[in-house]
């Protein structure tokens, strides 16, 4: 196992307010990392310190290589982010925004439209049922589809780690199956791996292979999810009995006969 | 179709004044400038020639670059109403060519350039001070506040132009020229100049035009598709600047031309910049052909300054814009 991302003693303050405190992680080949936590733990923030969203100190290595030291560009083609929040100012086509996920790729002076890009781009239209959609203007999509527009944007960029800030944000039931098994299937060839911010605690459980669990900008605990998430360390983040909770929550599901 | 009709407007524009010539005429004296032939009898060659001609070559020049930027800022500031004149930038601009002027600022051996350079400079501080200022206030950098500060910014430059009119009466009537626009009495030199500052930066933002995209889907998606943020939004202003300084420096401040034509434009080409970028410099173009046209010639023999028409147009189509998109949201 190669370890493709490494987060060293990353701290974000805004003013007085301290955000993340020397976080630390590590993310390696084949691997799904969840980033677990409640509202404000600084998971999203995290998120945008990889391209510089915000000022931070601390080191963040793609490959052994100081993620500042990378051209724009270059970061783009190894990893991919999907934001929290997406909205378009333009009446940008489907098509047009799925296709700026090629930037990285076609960067130059010689604007050569490479047909492996086309491939990418249409496929990723596919794979997130938004074929019949690709000329329609992005200002008349439901929330749902324009998350699904910026998901087939990171796709088309292709990159080696997908890292997504709540992917089943607006997603109904069936894309938010759709989409977490697409993920896991992309995830299944070599070199590949994916980084994602949930607060569906069932989902984390389900599909991440580890879980870092953040509260107060702070590594609460860290490992394998089975061992992350256990009721004292979900109680203690989150100052509730989760497990009492999802158990009364399944219980509504129970058939009566 | 967008080639064709800067064609028409133009010819029609040399034809018209308050001389009309027929169009067979005029194109003759063209022709034969250009191949250095005999004026044929009764051809005015010097109102065609020196007059008309290089005026609605430097309008045509003026116009597109004024468009151009508008619509180079609209994208890059993901604001619809985002432009050189409700940014404040030309009258910045103007506020650097008015100081030169009136302190005489010059650089010897260049009738021009001091207020040339003093107007770039100006706009490109102008528009560093009011998105600084902008993003002190907001950090989200609104579309609301940048606009508010815009306008603080431009009351500020006025109050500051009539301070230069009091102590400097001596130069109130071409200080007053640079506050309404007007590009009567232009020359092929300053067409040179238009010409230079267009292709330069004219060229830098048409290369810029997939980035241009990229910022107005939105900059946090742009830096992570792998934009050079930073580096793209500083060469875009300072090419904006450039034009607007040029422009400013030769035609005085032309308001909402940049705000209004890459908005009608993006109604017709689509927001996809590979075409609005030409569309709008075509269109803008044309635009300010006809305002200038309509300038000296509806109560010709009196010639209005073009800002009047095109304040006149464009305030109206601005409260359209804004009430459109507000309601859009």
């Amino acid at each position: 196992m190669t370890k493709v991302l490494e987060v060293r003693n990353v701290t974000v303050r805004y003013g007085e307010h301290t955000v993340l405190d020397r976080l630390s992680f590590s993310l390696q080949e084949g691997q799904w990392l969840m980033l677990a936590g409640p509202n404000g733990a600084g998971k999203s923030t995290m998120i945008e310190t990889i391209f510089e969203g915000t000022p931070y100190t601390g080191e963040i290595f793609l490959e052994g290589k100081n993620v500042r030291k990378y051209k724009p560009h270059l970061l783009a083609q190894k990893i991919g982010v999907m934001a929290q929040k997406n909205s378009v100012g333009y009446g940008y086509t489907v098509e047009e925004v799925v296709g700026l996920g090629r930037y990285a790729h076609s960067s130059g002076f010689l604007v050569n439209r490479d047909d492996e890009g086309k491939k990418l781009v249409d496929e990723a239209l596919e794979k997130t049922g938004l074929m019949h959609l690709r000329k329609a203007s992005v200002l008349t999509l439901s929330g749902g589809e324009l998350q699904r527009t910026f998901l087939a944007q990171v796709f088309a960029q292709n990159p080696q780690i997908l890292i997504l800030d709540e992917p089943a944000n607006h997603l109904d039931l069936v894309y938010q199956k759709h989409i977490f098994s697409l993920i896991q299937e992309w995830l299944a060839f070599p070199g590949r791996a994916v980084l994602s911010v949930v607060h569906d605690l069932s989902l984390a459980k389900k599909y991440g292979t580890h879980t870092i669990l953040v509260n107060g900008g702070q590594a609460a605990a860290y490992g394998k999810t089975e061992e992350v998430l256990t009721r004292e360390n979900l109680k203690k983040v989150y100052d509730m009995d989760v497990y009492a909770w999802m158990r009364g929550m399944l219980e509504q599901w129970t058939e009566e006969n | 179709m967008f080639v064709f009709a800067l064609f028409a407007s133009m010819l029609l524009c040399v034809c018209i004044g308050s001389v009309n010539i027929p169009i067979k005429n005029t194109l003759t004296a063209m022709w034969n400038t250009l191949w250095g032939l005999e004026m044929p009898e009764g051809v005015s060659k010097n109102i065609i020639v020196n007059i008309r001609l290089p005026r609605v070559i430097n309008v045509a020049l003026v116009g597109a670059q004024l468009s151009l930027c508008g619509a180079a800022m609209q994208g890059l500031l993901r604001n619809p109403l985002a432009d050189g004149s409700t940014l404040g930038v030309s009258s910045g601009a103007s506020l650097g060519a008015v100081i030169s002027l009136a302190f005489g600022v010059s650089i010897p051996g260049f009738e021009y350039a001091g207020t040339m350079i003093m107007a770039i400079g100006f706009a490109f501080l102008s528009l560093l001070l009011i998105l600084s200022l902008a993003y002190v206030l907001d950090r989200s950098m609104s579309t609301n506040s940048i606009i508010l500060i815009g306008v603080i910014f431009s009351m500020f430059t006025s109050s500051a132009m009539n301070l230069i009119i009091t102590f400097a009466s001596d130069h109130a009537r071409s200080i007053a020229f640079w506050t309404m626009g007007s590009l009567s009495g232009t020359n092929y030199g300053q067409s040179g100049i238009l010409l230079l500052s267009f292709v330069l930066g004219g060229g830098v933002i048409l290369r810029y035009a997939c980035e241009l995209n990229a910022f107005a889907v939105g900059e946090d998606n742009a830096r992570h598709i792998g934009v050079n943020v930073r580096r793209v939004k500083l060469v875009i202003l300072i090419a904006v600047s450039v034009m607007i300084g040029v422009c400013v420096s030769i035609s005085g401040t032309i308001a909402f031309v940049g705000l209004v034509m890459p908005h009608m434009t993006r109604m017709i080409a689509g927001p996809n910049h590979k075409r609005l970028l030409t569309s709008s410099m075509f269109s803008g173009a044309v635009f300010l052909l006809l305002a200038d046209l309509i300038a000296r010639t509806i109560i010709s023999p009196v010639e209005l300054s073009i800002g009047v028409v095109t304040s006149l147009v464009g305030a109206a189509a601005f409260i359209v814009i804004f009430y459109r998109t507000r309601k859009g949201r």
